[in-house]
């Protein structure tokens, strides 16, 4: 019952900002739905960094219009986000919602967009199939997909003849060891086993130890950025890389914001991101420098980008509307749209509103004391190799 | 085959070591304490801060994580935990768990959320092989400093004068009382060692069990397993159930890796459908 009532408000609050005169809106108000506490709570940090440095920058007025950002934390529980998701449309009357952290974060306001017709920027969750689930969805952050074909190709194509994989057991994780397997078999090489630990265990020996019996010529890791510590660690201990085991990944397990944490032992380990810190550009350099003047002691990584690029897609969106907010147009107007960004040029597909971008293939290195993922190597413009 | 046995024998000490504290506030003192592993992430802290920030060595932040998780043990049990003793459980679990919660927001807010990670001295890291088994040093080395913990633990309870004392408080604290054993200070040091062992714990896990401020919260479930396997009236009792638990828990995930993670909870059901009671207690105590 309660849920009907709530359905019809939304529908009546779309009903609504349609007809009413655009001028009169003064503030336009966005939400950003980040997980603060909790395991995943480094996540947020980023994103909120990343999102409120982007306003520092190009301050807060965008076709006449004041921009305030509404920030809620949603603890990493799916209800949560809904439940923010549902006050932030209904009560602060936002043009837009973005963040999520995870993947079931993002899909539990789906039915929540759909009905209100408001626009959700991704700006971390890397499951593929998100962006099919609403037509409000447009995501800036990655696809796992879109991350883990370049670095299968790349190991096909340095003799490595068969692997394992090893992900954390939830939706980006499935996502990654398919697109891995799919490719790497494409390639001539086997894929001996896909072992998948619990997202909420970080104890990995049991299944490092698996990997490492198998004797396969390259291992494939896939963790959420907070829990790649502690694998890295352990991968290391295990001594997988004395046995010769070429062990590489998606950017994840070398974030940015932990690398120095894990150590010089993780030195030479190759992986494929979107971000590096180390990204060799002038707008980069730039980012680089003020998110760490802003926030001492944090180092921006793919999450901080995808915060700061997900309220750039926003003010262009709203720039392109003349300042109307209403929910359909703004996504029309990130449709297509293209831009460049501190890891690089970014278009959100039309047909997917899914992010095309440029991967890089990196190598952990040491650069002025720091340990930076060095970049050596590009495949130009990746679509989800997923989307149809 | 053996490297799997050994690596599970690791687990299950270090997660004895974590949940042994919680034996004795719980079989003994019949207190509820759910935040017991809020000792153990004080003590996995400090750990991180004396060595990351100070620079100090590994060897020195394991006492000093025992001293300062039994002093944080001491003062809470003599300004809160005590007024709770005579209280009903569900007072015991509601107060403990709110502890947890502020433990969690404290170190969220001090330390930040992010994982923290300890690099140990190079002569615990790599491997060595023993009777053809390839072994973690850092793994023998848990294995050797619970070991020795145990065997400890279990001669100061079931030997010494302190030991013949605690029992005979928990036994009947009125009697004991009136022959003149100070049972409150009894308790108090009870707690504090207890706590003292977490804090151990959590230094030693900090580099395996990954600290963040939800560790309270994430090995309660482990620390109440183990109490509800092994019975929570004896020393030996925990103490089999942690390392039947490590070895299972850690063969589970390599042998059938599909259902690896649930291997634990399976144990666990089995158990108390058929010792609802506990594995090594004995079901007609008194």
């Amino acid at each position: 019952m309660l849920r009907r009532h709530l359905l019809l408000g939304f529908a009546g609050l779309a009903a609504m900002s349609a007809a009413a005169p655009v001028a009169a809106q003064e503030t336009v108000k966005v939400g950003l739905i980040a997980t603060l506490t909790g395991p995943q709570a480094a996540s947020g940090r980023q994103k909120v960094a990343g999102a409120k440095l982007y306003m520092a920058l190009n301050g807060n007025m965008v076709a006449g219009k004041k921009i305030e950002l509404i920030i809620k934390d949603d603890t990493g529980v799916a209800d949560i986000t809904r439940r923010h998701a549902q006050e932030l449309i209904v009560n602060d009357k936002v043009a837009a919602i973005s963040g999520f952290s995870l993947t079931p974060l993002a899909l539990a306001v789906a039915p929540v967009i759909t009905q209100a017709k408001i626009p959700a920027i991704i700006m971390t969750a890397g499951t593929s199939i998100i962006t099919e689930r609403s037509p409000y969805f447009v995501r800036v952050s990655f696809t796992l997909p879109q991350q883990s074909v370049p670095i299968a190709e790349w190991i096909a194509k340095n003799g490595a003849k068969t692997a394992v994989s090893l992900v954390s057991d939830y939706g980006p994780g499935i996502d990654a060891q398919d697109a891995f397997k799919m490719r790497f078999e494409e390639k001539g090489g086997k894929v001996l086993e896909q072992l998948k630990a619990p997202l909420a265990n970080p104890e990995f020996s049991a299944f490092l130890q698996r990997a490492k019996d198998l004797k396969p010529d390259a291992l494939f890791l896939f963790v959420p950025a907070p829990t790649a510590g502690s694998l890295m660690k352990q991968v290391i201990d295990r001594g997988l890389i004395e046995a010769n085991i070429k062990v590489v990944g998606t950017g994840d397990i070398t974030d940015d914001d932990q690398l120095n944490g894990i150590g010089d032992s993780v030195l030479g380990l190759v992986t494929s991101h979107f971000y590096s810190a180390a990204h060799d550009s002038p707008m980069n350099k730039k980012f680089v420098e003020e998110f760490k003047k802003a926030n001492p002691g944090m180092r921006p990584n793919f999450i901080g980008v995808g915060g700061y690029d997900g309220m750039h897609a926003f003010y262009q969106a709203l720039e392109k509307t003349k300042g109307d907010t209403d929910g359909t147009k703004l996504v029309e107007a990130m449709k297509g749209m293209s831009f460049e960004s501190p890891r690089g040029m970014l278009t959100i597909d039309p047909a997917t509103r899914d992010v095309v971008q440029d991967v890089y293939i990196r190598k952990v290195e040491k650069k002025d004391g720091e340990l930076y993922n060095i970049e050596f190597d590009v495949v130009k413009q990746v679509k989800d190799p997923i989307h149809k | 085959m053996l490297t799997i046995l050994f690596d599970g024998v690791a687990y299950g000490m270090l997660l004895f070591v974590l949940a042994v504290g919680l034996c004795i506030t719980l079989g003994l003192m019949n207190f509820i304490n759910l935040a017991h592993g809020a000792f153990a992430m004080a003590g996995g802290y400090l750990t991180v801060v004396m060595m990351n920030r100070m620079g100090i060595s590994f060897y020195w932040c394991l006492p000093a994580a025992f001293i300062f998780a039994a002093v944080l043990g001491v003062v809470l049990e003599r300004t809160l935990y005590r007024r709770l003793y005579d209280k009903t459980h569900l007072d015991q679990v509601l107060f403990s768990i709110g502890l947890i919660f502020m433990a969690t927001a404290a170190v969220d807010y001090a330390m930040g959320a992010s994982q923290q990670i300890v690099n140990l001295p190079p002569e615990l890291n790599g491997r060595v092989e023993i009777l053809g088994a390839n072994v973690g040093v850092y793994r023998l080395f848990v294995i050797a400093i619970c070991g020795l913990l145990t065997i400890a633990l279990q001669y100061v309870i079931a030997r010494t004068r302190f030991g013949s004392r605690l029992r005979a408080s928990v036994d009947d604290g009125r009697v004991a009382r009136g022959l003149g054993i100070d049972v409150t200070g009894i308790f108090a040091l009870t707690f504090a060692v207890g706590s003292g062992l977490a804090g151990l714990g959590g230094a030693l896990g900090a580099s395996i069990l990954s600290m963040d401020p939800s560790f309270p919260l994430k090995y309660m479930i482990y620390f109440l397993i183990v109490i509800s396997v092994g019975g929570a009236s004896t020393i030996t009792g925990p103490f089999f159930a942690s390392i039947l638990l490590g070895v299972a828990d850690v063969a589970g995930k390599y042998f059938i890796p599909a259902v690896g993670g649930f291997i634990i909870y399976t144990i666990m059901v089995a158990v108390l459908i058929f010792r609802p009671q506990g594995l090594f207690t004995r079901s007609a105590k008194r």
